[in-house]
């Protein structure tokens, strides 16, 4: 068994992935954005309502991979949600990694940035109505 | 020389005593090596290791050029190795050897060459879900290039092609069928030798994508009567960066070179050149001389050992294999029954990403791919979005079988906790 921090199947990585934050749609969402690793076929979609007051009152997220993407798009969520989009903004890739906890070579990496690659990207991206998303998981 | 023998492990142990890689311990020494990722690459036998030193040592110099002895050396050599490989699947002459630099090269030589000479628009090309990239990609750009269009032969939920409705798709206006011997994923075996008849039948060539079947299974051209046939040296114990395209004579020599360069030419003007004569007329540029002289080398393994000890031997693994990933609850195997099936074995565990699959397998040990190896269009039609593949070889043993599914035991704890 590997040491402690090079342990990717942490408890509470495993508690993300099987006890996800806010899995599902963003009742009223503003904002929506979708994106997957084509190398893998993980997807990850996340829903925002902004407020007026440029704060993200609420999200949620969807998407099907492995553990590493569903359990860090849960602990990003978790952590960005009632957040503004400029925190948002400035929750750099070295704090994902960071927040993620266990040591991940390059090619997991990838895994654990891609939710919050969407979560970068949906703050710019306008839903232009409520329907719901396109693929649940 | 060792032997291999399904039931005999002496003979195995020793076997396997041949290729140094095996031998090695991971993860501070904790764990064995347990090779199971065949399908995308295999290991070398010292005999092939050896070879490759020596060239470089001994007698290396570019071929077909120099007028010197070392040129001469390295050129007998290659050409050695070309005549081990026609003899190896069966080919009629050495001119319809051609050397690439892979499957891949093999492929888009046809797609490119044959498809510009013979193809027009509203002629079609057969293909079908199951085929790797390396047989869809070059066939989807020669379709946008010459305006022909691409139709697919369906797949039965067993994952074998649905022969009963080939005569939907293979009609008059086929000009090529490209199909795989052997699924790199579901390892189905293809019915090779009727698909070429049909073709045939209605006026098309066909190309085999023979990459996972000339490792593993004692193959003949002419028995197939294919009109081309390609394969690589990294997947049967030879170096990586050479493969072959194997073609009727009629057929290379109907068709116009597809890299322009040196080698290929008889002569050359400003404005224009004359192509060489077979095989040089596909050989543009430098070749891979040691890879193929490597590949001459695992060739000569594989022949001492024996094609059909080593089939016999995998298809004993694969029945082992199966028998013991049925014991896992919640895993489902991807593929037809072991009577239409290689060594390739798929699978996909309930709750279970193939990306945690493999890398819990790696901290045992045993390396596996996981993906969707290069066949989106199969994993879409399977309505999975990856799976976990264990391909095995004249190698690996059935304790290395147990080794992964203690693996995945210890991968079940883990999400189940």
């Amino acid at each position: 068994m590997p040491a402690d921090e090079e342990e990717i199947y942490q408890e509470h990585v495993l508690d993300h992935y099987e006890d996800p934050y806010h899995r599902g749609h963003c009742p009223g969402a503003t904002h929506r954005h979708m994106d997957d690793n084509p190398l893998c076929g993980d997807f990850v979609q996340v829903e925002l309502r902004i407020g007026d007051d440029g704060r993200v009152e609420e999200a949620y997220f969807d998407g099907d991979g492995c553990c590493i993407s569903q359990a860090s798009a849960s602990m990003v969520t978790e952590k960005l949600e009632g957040r503004t989009v400029e925190e948002v903004r400035a929750f750099t890739a070295e704090q994902m990694l960071e927040l993620f906890g266990a040591r991940l070579t390059p090619n997991r990496q990838k895994c654990c940035l891609l939710p919050w690659r969407v979560w970068q990207a949906a703050v710019f991206s306008r839903a232009n109505n409520n329907d719901g998303g396109e693929k649940t998981a | 020389m060792s032997t291999l023998d399904a039931s005999g492990v002496t003979d195995l142990e020793s076997l396997r005593a041949d290729f140094p890689i095996l031998g090695t311990r991971l993860h501070g020494d904790s764990v064995p090596l347990v090779y199971l990722d065949n399908a995308a690459s295999t290991q070398r036998p010292r005999a092939v290791i050896d070879a490759l030193v020596s060239v470089y040592e001994k007698q290396y110099a570019n071929v077909h050029r120099g007028i010197h002895w070392l040129s001469d050396q390295s050129t007998d050599l290659y050409e050695e190795a070309r005549e081990k490989v026609r003899r190896f699947i069966n080919a009629p002459a050495r001119e319809c050897v051609i050397f690439t630099h892979g499957t891949t090269e093999s492929i888009n030589t046809v797609a490119r060459s044959w498809v510009e000479a013979h193809l027009k628009p509203g002629d079609e090309i057969l293909l079908n879900e199951m085929e790797h990239h390396s047989n869809l990609v070059p066939w989807q750009q020669a379709a946008e290039r010459c305006g022909v269009k691409l139709r697919y032969i369906p797949l039965a939920d067993d994952g074998r092609l649905d022969m009963a409705r080939l005569d939907e798709v293979l009609t008059g206006r086929t000009k090529i069928l490209a199909v795989t011997a052997i699924s790199n994923v579901l390892g189905t075996v293809n019915p090779v030798a009727e698909l070429v008849r049909r073709a045939h039948d209605v006026g098309a060539v066909a190309l085999i994508d023979a990459a996972q079947h000339v490792p593993h299974c004692a193959t003949d051209v002419e028995a197939w009567d294919a009109d081309f046939v390609a394969f690589s040296g990294h997947k049967m114990m030879g170096p990586s960066g050479v493969g072959v395209l194997y073609g009727k004579r009629e057929r290379l020599d109907a068709m116009p070179p597809f890299l322009g360069g040196g080698s290929m030419i008889r002569r050359v003007q400003l404005e224009s050149f004359e192509p060489a004569d077979l095989p040089a007329k596909f050989e543009a540029g430098t070749p891979p001389i040691v890879p193929a002289i490597g590949l001459g080398a695992a060739i000569d393994y594989l022949e001492r050992v024996g094609m059909e000890r080593i089939h016999r031997h995998e298809a004993m693994l694969t029945k082992y294999a199966h028998r013991r990933l049925g014991e896992i609850k919640g895993l489902r195997l991807l593929g037809p029954d072991l009577e239409h099936k290689a060594g390739i074995i798929s699978f996909v565990v309930e709750k279970i990403h193939a990306h945690d699959v493999a890398q819990l397998l790696d901290r045992k040990g045993v390396a596996v791919r996981a993906g969707h190896h290069c066949t989106m269009p199969l994993h879409r039609r399977l309505k999975v979005s990856a799976s976990t593949r264990a391909s095995v070889y004249l190698y690996n043993t059935t304790a290395e079988i147990d080794a992964m599914i203690d693996g995945l035991i210890e991968a079940q704890r883990i999400f189940r906790r």
